[in-house]
């Protein structure tokens, strides 16, 4: 495993163009492209104002600046570099801004969410859409880049509006049964839209493409519902985790429960490996300051982590919420499949050092990595089943089938990863500090060995 | 003086005897007022003087008389003299009565004591069972009084209960009357929010000075390098028209996965159904009598099987599919009650496979088994008389009690007959065992003393070659015989003895059998069918046994249960073997 050298960004914002060519990231209000496989500098931009919000186009072509503040958009293009293009959202203000599937259109999110303007680069053309809802995730595109479903509010009712991409074209309109709609996702084949409620009320609902209620899911009621939802890649499962610390599967054909994981303190399961972080401090005595320290100076604060396996039973560190206060931190808050849908990864947010990883084959518990600190992102490699996860500490970790690792990042001043990205093709991850960032190169051929 | 003396004491002699009679419902409290009188007469005896001879004699006849004695004064004779012989039996008899009374008296008063004890005893109890009973009224107030408390306690609790319910379902009131009201506030604050949204945006829209633009340096081409098309009717039917492809094309795929998924569990339904058929065909010939019941059903199937090769053809045929299940179906629940059945002759499965498996063997084995099983049980039979003799000899008396408890019933006379037989024949045994040591060893007393004869001729013979003068140890051997034969006659006596000593019967059973047995020691031929050891006729004689003991098992109560148990589970086990024989051969 090798790693780059280490480079500057700010906000976190750095981004692998879809191609998986190009790197893009924002420094303040510069926008650096730099080529993936040499890391030189290929284009540099320069923005109005700190970038908040940046994105590659569909195409690798085009770059979207957003600077929310300022409700200013920028786009820049890579193959001509003296092409310019700004989006003014005037006075109305800018909450978000995104891509349309083409690459050609740029859907902005005025403040309060008055509406949605798509601005067409073709065209110079201009088009609204009403009462978008403030939530979740109240947009989403199919995966093809063909719908756009997007959440509405019209008289305190809860609409969905299922676009054409291709020319806006308005194809379905219908009324949700929910009583807050929090969010909305298409299945990765895109027939299927996956519709929950708010919290308040634990509501899954699936429509068809063509609006059709295709099925109603509800676990519990009462108590705070649903938190997390993800569809599986194979669009076989759809994965619901909730404030109640469960995790439950839905399968294609009947849309009932399947399955239902249970993120328990203490584990019990003698199939599962429990991997624990255990760190080892260097011992620092007196003579041990000395020189020898001061020189690799980095290492004085860095300490050696591997991971141990337990034996069963063992008990996972839970926090407990505080109940007076909203959003409890409770509940299954992130969900990822691997690539090739074989396996789950799940966190519950009481329990922040533990990541679950769930055999979706035998619809089990398959491993536990219990982190000495909790964990800030995990993500699936794009390619293989090999999960990357961080805590914010200088160290990397890497869970497959295999077994666990953990890989101390070799820079200098300390390089605390909080947030990590896999380049498509898998062989690097691209790991993000709070304002640096490095890229880190797997070695497959040996990982696989 | 005489008069008046003759007036006062008659009276008190008559009170003597008034108190002797009385005092025999209750002599003991009268015993210190009688024994008192009667010293004061003998110290004073001054009934009789020389003037009131006649008096005296006509009262004291008159008392006699009264006590039933002969009289002691004949008034025939005219004469008042006195019949000395007469009198001295009456004061004999009187002594004698008087003897009588006292030792009465004194097992009155024994009696007395002892129930005058006994009556403490019981008071004492009485008191005792009064304070128990004292004790256990105040322990059941007690009780009554914590079960009331308890009842209380519950009572109160309920009403808690109730309470709390009753709190509960208010709060629910209160919380679903609040979510409504919040419900209602939020869409009121939701309108206002949207209002404040329209005039905001008409705001925004109407004000000029700040406006949204869009300035790009020149317009780029679509990604798909055509131009945008006009917004028509065409265009809303082509948007249709591809949805409902990319619907229908899913649809496919997923209709396809299905029908390969179905495909793949029918060849597994049907491979399933093969191996059943293959099984259940096999297993048929022994499950037929059981199944003679739904042999319809199983021609059903038979025609069912055949079908299977046009099934495959018409795979997909709804027919074709219900026939399928319904046919795995019933060839599943065949399966299962076979497997039931099999799970119910478990201790049995291992000969009912060997029998599946080749016939010839399996009887001869069936046979062996049989014959080993007999002469199993006939040891284990043997094995336990012997321990109910051990144990009868260890407590007879307990077994004496026992008998005359159930001396009418035949079977255990049967029972005890046999025993006793047993007995005699055991104690034959031991007689003949001895006898033949007694042989042995009157043998070898013989040898050593023909030994010794040999030697006395020898050293005779010697003598009298040599010198001849003749020997005063010649009467040696002579001496040892005797002694010998005594002995021989002494464990005979002792053997004839032990017998009757053994044999204790418990009570005079009626036994139909002769008792004793002649004294001649038995044959082995005759002993082994006694003790049912005979190997030649095993057939019978286990029948008749275990009939025996299984009818005696009906009588007896717990004299033996365990061994009786066990050889009704040997019975059992041998009829089931028999059975089994049977339904196979069949």
């Amino acid at each position: 495993m090798n790693f780059s050298e280490v480079f500057k960004q700010s906000n976190q914002l750095c981004k692998v163009s879809p191609d998986g060519k190009y790197l893009a990231t924002c420094v303040q209000y510069r926008l650096v492209v730099r080529d993936v496989s040499t890391l030189q500098i290929l284009q540099l931009y320069t923005c109005l104002d700190q970038i908040s919000h940046m994105d590659w186009s569909s195409d690798s072509l085009f770059i979207l600046c957003a600077m929310y503040k300022r409700g200013l958009v920028q786009v820049w293009s890579l193959e001509q570099p003296d092409w310019h293009c700004k989006i003014d959202e005037g006075s109305i203000g800018l909450v978000s801004s995104r891509w349309s599937p083409d690459g050609r259109h740029i859907l902005n999110t005025t403040e309060f969410h008055l509406r949605v303007t798509v601005w067409s680069l073709c065209t110079k053309a201009v088009s609204y859409i009403k009462y978008p809802k403030a939530c979740q995730k109240g947009i989403d595109f199919s995966r093809d880049g063909c719908y756009m479903a997007l959440a509405e509010r019209r008289d305190c009712k809860d609409y969905v509006s299922v676009f054409v991409c291709d020319d806006w074209h308005l194809l379905r309109h219908f009324e949700t049964e929910t009583q807050d709609l929090a969010g909305l996702e298409w299945s990765p084949n895109g027939c299927v839209l996956a519709v929950w409620d708010s919290c308040l009320e634990y509501k899954v609902l699936l429509y068809s493409l063509d609006g059709r209620l295709l099925s109603t899911y509800s676990a519990y009621e009462w108590s705070l519902g649903v938190k997390s939802v993800t569809w599986s890649p194979s669009s076989q499962f759809l994965a619901i985790g909730s404030y109640d610390e469960k995790v439950r599967i839905l399968n294609h054909i009947t849309w009932k429960k399947i399955a239902q994981f249970e993120h328990i303190a203490t584990i019990n399961n003698t199939k599962a490996v429990v991997y624990k972080e255990v760190e080892k401090r260097p011992a620092v005595g007196s003579d041990d300051l000395s020189l020898h320290n001061i020189t690799i100076g980095t290492t004085l604060f860095n300490t050696q982590s591997k991971y141990e396996i337990c034996p069963p039973p063992v008990q996972v560190p839970v926090v407990k919420p505080d109940p007076d206060r909203a959003n409890p931190k409770i509940g299954v808050s992130t969900l990822a499949f691997s690539s090739d849908s074989r396996y789950l990864a799940t966190k519950n947010d009481n329990m922040a050092s533990v990541v679950w990883v769930w055999d979706m084959q035998k619809m089990s518990l398959l491993a536990v990595l219990e982190q000495t600190s909790a964990v800030r992102c995990f993500q699936w490699d794009p390619r293989r089943p090999r999960l990357a996860l961080c805590t914010g500490n200088t160290k990397l970790y890497l869970w497959s089938p295999a077994g666990c690792v953990s890989v101390q990042v070799p820079t200098e001043g300390g390089f605390q990863v909080q947030s990590l990205n896999w380049h498509c093709c898998g062989e690097t991850l691209i790991l993000l500090g709070k304002d640096q960032l490095c890229l880190c190169y797997m070695d497959t051929d040996q990982e696989d060995k | 003086m005489p008069e008046s003396s003759l007036d006062i004491f008659p009276p008190k002699v008559k009170d003597i005897c008034s108190s002797s009679i009385e005092c025999r419902p209750s002599p003991l409290r009268q015993s210190s007022q009688s024994s008192l009188p009667l010293h004061r007469n003998y110290m004073l005896s001054t009934f009789c003087t020389e003037k009131n001879v006649q008096e005296c004699l006509s009262h004291i006849s008159q008392e006699v008389s009264s006590l039933g004695l002969p009289p002691v004064w004949m008034e025939s004779g005219g004469s008042s003299e006195m019949n000395v012989v007469a009198v001295l039996n009456c004061i004999y008899d009187l002594i004698q009565l008087h003897r009588r009374g006292l030792r009465t008296l004194e097992n009155m008063e024994v009696e007395q004591l002892k129930s005058s004890s006994n009556l403490d005893y019981l008071q004492l109890t009485s008191t005792q069972l009064k304070e128990q009973l004292e004790l256990s009224k105040r322990e059941n107030t007690g009780l009554l009084e914590r079960e009331r408390q308890l009842q209380l306690k519950v009572k109160s609790l309920q009403n808690c209960l109730k309470n709390e319910k009753e709190e509960v379902q208010k709060l629910q009131n209160i919380i679903a009357s609040r979510a409504s009201q919040y419900n209602h506030e939020m869409k009121r604050k939701e309108r206002e929010f949207n209002k404040l949204r329209e005039r905001l945006n008409q705001l925004l829209v109407d004000k000029k000075e700040k406006k949204q633009a869009i300035d790009v340096l020149n317009n780029i081409g679509r990604a798909d390098g055509k131009r945008s098309l006009w917004k028509t009717e065409k265009t809303e039917a082509k948007h249709e028209g591809e949805m409902y492809k990319t619907l229908l094309s899913d649809y496919d795929i997923r209709q396809r996965e299905l029908l390969l998924e179905n495909a793949e569990l029918k060849k597994v339904l049907q491979q399933m159904k093969k191996d059943m058929v293959s099984i259940l065909s096999s297993k048929k010939p022994t499950l037929k009598d059981d199944q003679h019941q739904d042999d319809d059903i199983q021609a059903d199937l038979e025609e069912e099987v055949f079908d299977s090769s046009k099934e495959s053809v018409e795979l997909y045929c709804v027919h074709a599919r219900e026939k399928l299940t319904n046919s795995i179906r019933l060839q599943w629940r065949r399966l299962k009650s076979h497997v039931e059945r099999l799970d119910n002759q478990a201790s049995l499965a291992q000969i009912g496979r060997s029998k599946n498996t080749d016939a010839v063997s399996r009887e001869t084995h069936e046979e062996e088994m049989d014959r080993l099983k007999l002469e199993i049980q006939q040891c284990k039979d043997f094995i336990q008389t012997q321990h109910q003799l051990l144990q009868q000899q260890l407590s007879s008396p307990y077994d004496e009690e026992k008998a005359s408890l159930l001396s009418d019933c035949y079977m255990l006379q049967e029972k005890e007959r046999f025993r006793d037989e047993w007995k005699t024949l055991e104690e034959q045994r031991k007689i003949f065992e001895r006898e033949r040591r007694n042989f042995t060893e009157a043998a070898i007393r013989l040898s050593h003393e023909r030994k010794a004869f040999e030697d006395d001729r020898a050293t005779w013979l010697k003598h009298q070659f040599l010198n001849l003068s003749p020997f005063a140890d010649s009467n040696k051997p002579q001496m040892s015989k005797s002694k010998s034969a005594f002995l021989i006659s002494k464990t005979e006596a002792s053997a004839a003895s032990a017998p009757e000593k053994l044999i204790k019967r418990p009570s005079d059973t009626t036994s139909p059998t002769p008792r004793c047995v002649p004294l001649t020691s038995p044959s082995t031929a005759e002993l082994y069918p006694t003790l049912c050891l005979v190997p030649e006729n095993r057939s019978t004689k286990p029948k008749r046994l275990t009939e025996h003991v299984e009818e005696s098992s009906n009588f007896l109560n717990g004299n033996v249960p365990a061994q009786h148990k066990h050889w009704n589970d040997r019975e059992d086990h041998s009829s089931h073997t028999l059975t089994k024989e049977k339904t196979s051969s069949i």
